[in-house]
């Protein structure tokens, strides 16, 4: 992927900087330009703010996958899951530190920023949010993931309660 | 708006047809059509062609008038589109075709489908399929165009009891329609405990919940219904022709366990041919993976929401029954070359409706359906077909 594509997505990949309709208060993420919530679409328009996700919520489907997406091919089997946030809107991402096997749907999950991949061996390497289990230590470091998931940042929810 | 029939149709092979190129079994496809039509190639207004990826796939965009060109064409200066639609490129190219033949705007148009997706890895072709989903959002974050159908499969059996052994059986039942299928990618029966004990892919779905990675070419010709007669005794009507888009990611859906451009684009298409689901006598449903069509099923409206499971793992699908689904073996065992998959489905429908389908015919009917879906359900297009008598 060329860097530029995904650099311009860092502040909502490193983040979860998402947006809210001023006009209804719905939240979206990744952020949008236009509300799909208000009747009048057009008018919503510039009426969008942006809006930090806290990194919360709850498994609300999962897979665990053995045939890899690119540059996850060292991480079989790992866990993709849809993730409801406490704010609203669902984020596809992975679930860490945990057993592939003990993820359930109710699952209690926080962002934690994580390498996702890397461009081969001398491209971009993209960072982003994974999800761990949220009972698994606070802002204690993240015990070691599965192979290529080391942490790179401080602990569960750290990178998402920053900014 | 002008009454559209279907005249002619005609498909290659589908499976690993490494010794053919992407025009060579686009002209195939397209003359047979044409000959089964009884029309020469003078009448012609225009070409559609569904087709996913030929960029990525085979280096070549563009590929409207190459296949038009090769098929000795170029000197009628047609008409010729490529249309793209993910895994529904070939419906959409039917619908294009539909339109400009209901409007005026064409008398006879061929509506083609093509791809090639074994010139390239396996590895390739399925990062080039996962592109149907949303890149940025989905498979960035790990998640594949199977996993996405998992995590609908995992929620439709959390929600509703549905079984893996209900998901298996809609392999099995394909391949045993595959098994009669000459132009099957797949000619080989499946037994369930095969299914459930196949490599995973993304749990809870394994390889032979999937869908193959095929080469394959399909088209029919459309015409004015009331100058059908001319070229046909069993002019096949397009009583509807419904397209639906919904959110591009899964997770922005409303139901993980319902497809709603489905829902939606069905509902259209019996409102416009003023029909029910239960005056459908056989369907070609998108099967791409074994929980689509589960979901196709309560989707189209042929079983209550939930209860796709126990019905298709009962046989309430198979041959013979009320509603026949898949006859084909479907892009289970059919195949799955994406943007020839919707032709292939009228090709089938065109075949049962007239009673050619030898082997696999479906009892008697009046009334076809074609369902395609591209991605995980951002496009969904619905098709009635009904035999003019």
């Amino acid at each position: 992927m060329a860097i530029a594509r995904f650099w311009r997505e860092t502040p909502r990949r490193y983040n979860l900087g998402g947006s809210r309709c001023t006009n209804c208060r719905t939240v979206y993420f990744p952020p949008r330009s236009v509300c799909p919530t208000c009747s009048t679409h057009r008018q919503s328009i510039g009426k969008l703010e942006p809006f930090q996700l806290s990194g919360e919520g709850e498994v609300i489907t999962y897979s665990v996958v053995h045939d890899a997406a690119e540059g996850f091919e060292m991480q079989v089997p790992y866990v993709v899951a849809l993730v409801r946030t406490r704010e609203g809107p669902t984020l596809t991402g992975q679930v860490v530190d945990v057993d592939p096997h003990t993820v359930r749907i109710g699952l209690k999950v926080r962002a934690t920023f994580r390498k996702l991949r890397e461009d081969g061996r001398a491209g971009v390497i993209h960072y982003g949010y994974k999800f761990a289990p949220a009972d698994s230590g606070g802002a204690a470091p993240a015990p070691r993931g599965p192979r290529g998931t080391a942490p790179v940042a401080p602990g569960p929810g750290a990178g998402a309660a920053r900014a | 708006m002008r009454e559209v029939a279907i005249l002619g149709a005609g498909m290659t092979r589908f499976g690993e047809l490494w010794d053919r190129s992407f025009r060579e079994i686009g002209i195939e496809a397209g003359f047979q059509a044409l000959v089964d039509a009884k029309l020469s190639s003078g009448d012609l207004g225009a070409l559609y062609m569904g087709n996913m990826a030929s960029g990525s796939l085979i280096d070549q965009e563009h590929i409207a008038p190459l296949i038009l060109d090769y098929a000795g064409l170029a000197g009628h200066h047609l008409e010729a589109v490529r249309i793209e639609g993910g895994g529904a490129s070939g419906a959409l190219a039917l619908h294009q075709g539909y339109l400009a033949v209901a409007s005026g705007a064409h008398d006879f148009v061929v509506v083609g489908g093509a791809e090639k997706l074994t010139d390239v890895a396996d590895t390739e072709a399925n990062r080039i399929i996962n592109s149907t989903a949303d890149h940025e959002w989905e498979e960035v974050f790990g998640a594949t165009l199977p996993a996405l159908w998992a995590m609908m499969a995992r929620r439709h059996m959390h929600d509703y009891g549905t079984t893996r052994e209900a998901l298996a059986s809609v392999a099995v039942q394909a391949h045993e329609m595959g098994a009669k299928n000459p132009n099957a990618h797949y000619r080989n029966r499946l037994t369930l405990d095969q299914v459930l004990r196949a490599t995973p892919v993304a749990e809870p779905l394994g390889m032979l919940d999937c869908a193959p990675l095929s080469d394959g070419a399909a088209a029919v010709v459309l015409g004015p219904l009331e100058r059908a007669r001319k070229f046909t005794d069993t002019p096949i009507r397009i009583v509807a022709s419904q397209v639906a888009c919904d959110t591009m990611a899964l997770h922005h859906r409303r139901d993980l366990t319902t497809i709603d451009s489905t829902v939606v684009a069905a509902k259209r298409a019996f409102a416009q041919a003023r029909r029910a689901p239960e005056d459908v006598g056989v369907a070609e449903v998108h099967d791409g993976f074994t929980i689509s069509a589960l979901l196709a099923l309560e989707d189209l409206g042929f079983v209550p929401k939930g209860q796709s499971g126990p019905a298709f793992a009962a046989g309430q699908f198979a041959l013979g029954q009320k509603l026949t689904v898949n006859p084909s073996g479907g892009l289970k065992a059919q195949g799955c070359p994406f943007g020839a998959v919707g032709v292939a489905q009228a090709v089938e429908v065109v075949r049962q409706l007239r009673g050619e389908a030898k082997e696999r015919q479906a009892p008697a009917t009046n009334l076809g359906l074609l369902h395609d879906v591209g991605g995980t359900g951002a496009t969904s297009v619905v098709h009635l077909l009904e035999r003019v008598n």
